[in-house]
């Protein structure tokens, strides 16, 4: 099943609409406290290679006097999309346990592109990328990857930005199930995941388009950051809170 | 740009980074290793550490960044940044990889199979690489030996419309020598074409395992083109009108269009039409009424052998492996020489025209003179078609029997 985003995801996953979620961190982190505030619990099978051991960049023109992100007092934040992890959430809760808030220390400019989609698409950093590069903002947002990326493909000219900063490392998606899930067609599917090998041309070319070389059994230590960006927000509180009411009604 | 410090291997990029073409250093750098040996990454781009990061994951190697930058006091090498564990993905993506053929056309093989695809004979193919379905991937129907020389001949031999033909030689024959000579222009042009669209045809169903093959087809492709070219340029040089172009003559040229078998239809194109075409362009060139015609019409027929030896190369070969070809062809002249039956064949007035253009001048004596020639040129035709069944291996009585059965279109 397809959702178009993924509160309604969540949501449907609570009500038993299917077994088993394929979640960005955001929605990961949603699962597990709806279904912590339902009684139930939320378990993570397996995630992509590369959903592990990301860093979020804060980038800012090479001539640029910002230095120290002290220097960022005053000036402008170019984020991605409000609900994205890598580029709006975790890059500002980096920033406030230094001290930096939001709104209050600097000014924020979102990029958002397609809200509900938790940052899924790159268009909001590459935006937030073009602005830093068009003057509009002081600094921009993105993952290491996307820094790499936008360089070689010319958005951001070789040489014209300095990192200023990185966030400590974080997880990315992972394939989520909640407690009834049928066991044995859990385990299965696990198995299935983690048996599939890049040697093999026949998945390979699936693999290729997830851009993964292995499945991972899941971790969930590496979501601490972005959890606390969510209890500081009260993001998570007020998503519960929806998905609560939603299901007495 | 690698050296090795105690038994460690490590690489210093210098100033460069990952988006100035870094990637083909480690890579080179990291192929050598066996999966789980550590390379160790220098370097002094500022953002190294972070796009290695990035780099390495989606790569699928193991990424540790390290916490000292202290340089080696004793070097000018800047410190090591990360070091990189070497993954598994870089032979994955070719444990499964096959090779196409063999490089050299002695190492075509028997039957190119589809998931070869496009790839060059030779070539390691990806395995799971999409599979293209090619009409034609058996050696033995279409493989000649002499396939590279030919090739190498024809290249050598392309020859520059604009070059070669002396457009400006002058004119001083009648104009009803040019009205022929118009009238026999036309009816080349429509041949020209159908021979073009029979290999083009082909050259696209031919599995590239065997690309000599498609190279000669497509450079015979380029030789009718440039025959249309020249035959048209001609025609229009004294006239705004082309000559006619009838039902008969072009139900001759359907039913090789229509041939879907290569080896029957390279049987009835170049061994019986272009053979026979090859006597026309000697005969038209005799018989040219001025200098430009004469030497195109030569030009032509040099390219016009080529094609014919083509033809006989792969079919001779054809009939060793498969004796029972010699079946099929004979049906195949049948078969045509059946569905033309009730048609005109070759229209009066290009056989007129032939007569004027050999005969120069409309009197009785002239006209008997080239009659004569014209009914010449129809034995040596039918002469080379004999000479050339023979050579495929029909007895005597066969090649006459099939020769007299070849379309009156000539083609
Ligand atoms: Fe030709
Ligand atoms: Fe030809």
């Amino acid at each position: 099943m397809l959702y178009t985003n993924y509160e309604r995801q969540v949501e449907q996953h609570l009500r038993g609409a299917f077994d088993v979620a394929w979640n960005s961190p955001l929605a990961w982190l949603q699962a597990e406290a709806a279904a912590r505030a339902a009684g139930r619990t939320a378990r993570a099978i397996a995630m992509r290679d590369t959903d592990q051991d990301l860093r979020s960049l804060l980038v800012v023109r090479s001539a640029s006097a910002i230095r120290a992100l002290e220097d960022l007092r005053g000036k402008t934040i170019g984020v991605g999309a409000g609900d994205s992890p890598q580029a709006t959430l975790i890059p500002l809760q980096h920033l406030a346990e230094r001290g930096l808030e939001a709104g209050r220390d600097f000014r924020v400019q979102r990029f958002d592109v397609l809200v509900g989609k938790h940052g899924d698409h790159v268009g909001g950093e590459r935006d937030a990328a073009r602005a830093l590069m068009a003057g509009e903002v002081d600094a921009a947002c993105m993952i290491d990857g996307n820094h790499l990326v936008f360089t070689n493909e010319g958005t951001l000219p070789r040489g014209a930005t300095r990192v200023l900063d990185a966030t400590a490392l974080y997880d990315h998606c992972n394939f989520t199930v909640l407690d009834g899930a049928p066991e044995r067609a859990v385990a299965r599917l696990q198995e299935l995941l983690l048996g599939m090998r890049y040697e093999d041309p026949a998945v390979r070319p699936l693999l290729d388009l997830e851009g993964l070389k292995a499945w991972r059994p899941a971790r969930t230590s590496g979501y601490a950051l972005l959890e606390r960006a969510c209890a500081r927000t009260g993001e998570l509180a007020s998503f519960v809170q929806r998905v609560t009411r939603a299901r007495r009604s | 740009m690698n050296d090795a410090r105690g038994g460690e291997r490590a690489i210093d990029l210098e100033a460069l980074d990952l988006d100035r073409g870094a990637a083909l250093l480690l890579r080179a750098a990291l192929l050598p290793l066996a999966p789980g040996e550590k390379l160790y990454v220098r370097g002094s781009a500022p953002a190294l550490a972070h796009h290695l990061r990035a780099w390495a994951r989606a790569e699928g190697h193991g990424f540790a960044e390290l916490a000292s930058r202290a340089g080696d006091e004793r070097s000018a090498a800047p410190p090591a940044v990360a070091v990189l564990t070497r993954g598994t993905a870089p032979d994955a993506r070719w444990a499964g990889a096959e090779r196409a053929g063999g490089a050299s056309p002695a190492q075509a093989v028997a039957e190119a199979p589809a998931r070869w695809g496009l790839a060059a004979r030779g070539a390691a193919v990806e395995a799971g690489s999409p599979e293209i379905r090619f009409a034609l991937s058996r050696r033995d129907e279409l493989w000649t030996d002499d396939a590279p020389e030919l090739y190498r001949q024809a290249a050598a031999a392309q020859w520059d419309p604009e070059r070669a033909i002396p457009w400006h030689a002058p004119r001083t024959h009648p104009d009803l020598v040019e009205e022929a000579l118009v009238q026999v222009l036309t009816y080349l042009i429509e041949n020209e074409t159908a021979a073009l669209l029979v290999p083009v045809r082909f050259c696209a169903q031919i599995h590239p395992q065997f690309r000599e093959i498609q190279q000669l087809l497509a450079i015979q492709a380029a030789d009718e083109a440039r025959h249309i070219e020249v035959f048209s340029r001609r025609a229009r040089a004294a006239r705004t009108e082309l000559g006619l172009s009838t039902s008969g003559g072009q139900a001759s040229l359907k039913t090789l269009l229509d041939e879907p078998d290569f080896a029957l239809a390279s049987f009835l194109l170049s061994v019986l039409g272009e053979g026979s075409f090859v006597h026309l362009l000697g005969f038209l060139h005799v018989h040219a009424p001025d200098e430009t015609t004469r030497v195109l019409m030569h030009l032509v027929a040099q390219d016009e052998v080529r094609h014919v030896a083509f033809g006989m190369s792969h079919l001779e070969r054809h009939v060793r492996h498969d004796p029972t070809l010699l079946a099929r062809l004979r049906l195949a002249v049948e078969r045509r020489h059946e569905a033309l039956r009730h048609t005109a064949g070759l229209n009066a007035e290009v056989f007129d025209a032939l007569v004027i253009l050999a005969a120069g001048e409309l009197s009785p004596l002239a006209i008997e003179r080239g009659y004569a020639a014209v009914s010449g040129l129809v034995e040596q035709m039918d002469a080379g078609r004999r000479a050339r069944l023979r050579r495929l291996g029909f007895d005597e009585r066969d090649a006459a029997a099939l020769s007299g059965l070849h379309t009156r279109n000539f083609m």
